[in-house]
């Protein structure tokens, strides 16, 4: 499979999270929205370690050449679970003094 | 076309149409749940791609733990649907269009690349997806990021119970 397949998907499922960052007001989508521009990441950094990965094997057999990428996919999703708990617990605490998930609450942190 | 294909074109369609869906729906459990699909469908391009690795953990972190914390929370909320807010017609427009800008460069950008002419993909071969060559580069050239994700982790528990007491 051609690499820019790949890349266009990821592309295209990075503007769909794009998108939904910039149209929605509930906090709760728009840090979904961020979650799939994530994994749009992670699906590509994959398909890249693959095709290096396919690149030295034919120079060397017993190659492990692009294993650094999964790595790298592994810790983002550490990453990830780490900043949801947070992220999740902020807009519990917004929800509770508001009563409200709307986004633009959050204007009110410049004064 | 080979089987290959039909599967990955399958899966490709399947994940966006997922996540077009999570934009359109009103219902934030239904968003949830269609990222879930998202998600599924991601995994089964880790599949393909014989990260299998990947794939088990993306499905038991995201689909499993992250999701079921998006659904706790939102259903601990209970947010009607008629009551959130919606942005203005024309800011919705405004965000699309940038968006699809944003698609657009970047597609055009890709096309014009000649280093990435003719470069394949290695399909449904190769062992750096499995376990055994993961954990040992994991347990030897990145035990030092190991242990400090670990206490990433800590610090994001003691900071969740703090910010979820008060």
């Amino acid at each position: 499979m051609p690499i820019q397949y790949y890349i266009f998907l990821c592309l295209t499922l990075f503007s769909i999270g794009v998108i939904g960052v910039l149209t929605r007001r509930n906090a709760i989508i728009v840090f979904m929205c961020i979650e799939l521009m994530l994994n749009a990441v992670n699906l590509l950094l994959v398909a890249f370690s693959k095709m290096y990965h396919g690149a030295a094997l034919q120079l060397s057999p017993t190659s492990t050449a692009g294993i650094d990428a999964q790595i790298f996919v592994f810790f983002i999703m550490v990453v990830a679970a780490a900043e949801v708990s947070v992220g999740l617990a902020i807009i519990v605490m917004m929800f509770r003094n508001t009563h409200s998930v709307d986004i633009n609450f959050l204007n009110r942190l410049k004064n | 076309m080979s089987t290959l294909e039909i599967i990955f074109y399958a899966l490709s369609a399947f994940a966006i149409v997922s996540a077009i869906m999570v934009l359109v729906s009103k219902n934030p459990i239904h968003s949830v749940l269609w990222l879930i699909l998202v998600f599924f469908a991601i995994s089964g391009h880790y599949v393909l791609l014989n990260a299998q690795f990947l794939a088990i953990v993306n499905i038991i972190v995201y689909a499993g733990a992250i999701m079921v914390l998006f659904l706790f929370v939102i259903m601990l909320m209970n947010v009607k649907v008629d009551n959130e807010p919606q942005k203005k017609m024309i800011i919705k427009f405004i965000g699309a269009l940038s968006g699809g800008s944003l698609l657009l460069l970047l597609v055009a950008l890709v096309k014009q690349t000649t280093q990435l002419e003719g470069k394949q993909v290695l399909m449904k071969e190769g062992t750096i997806g499995l376990i055994h060559p993961l954990g040992q580069a994991l347990f030897t050239d990145y035990v030092l990021p190991f242990e400090i994700s670990s206490v990433l982790f800590l610090s994001a528990m003691v900071g969740a119970v703090i910010i979820g007491k008060k």
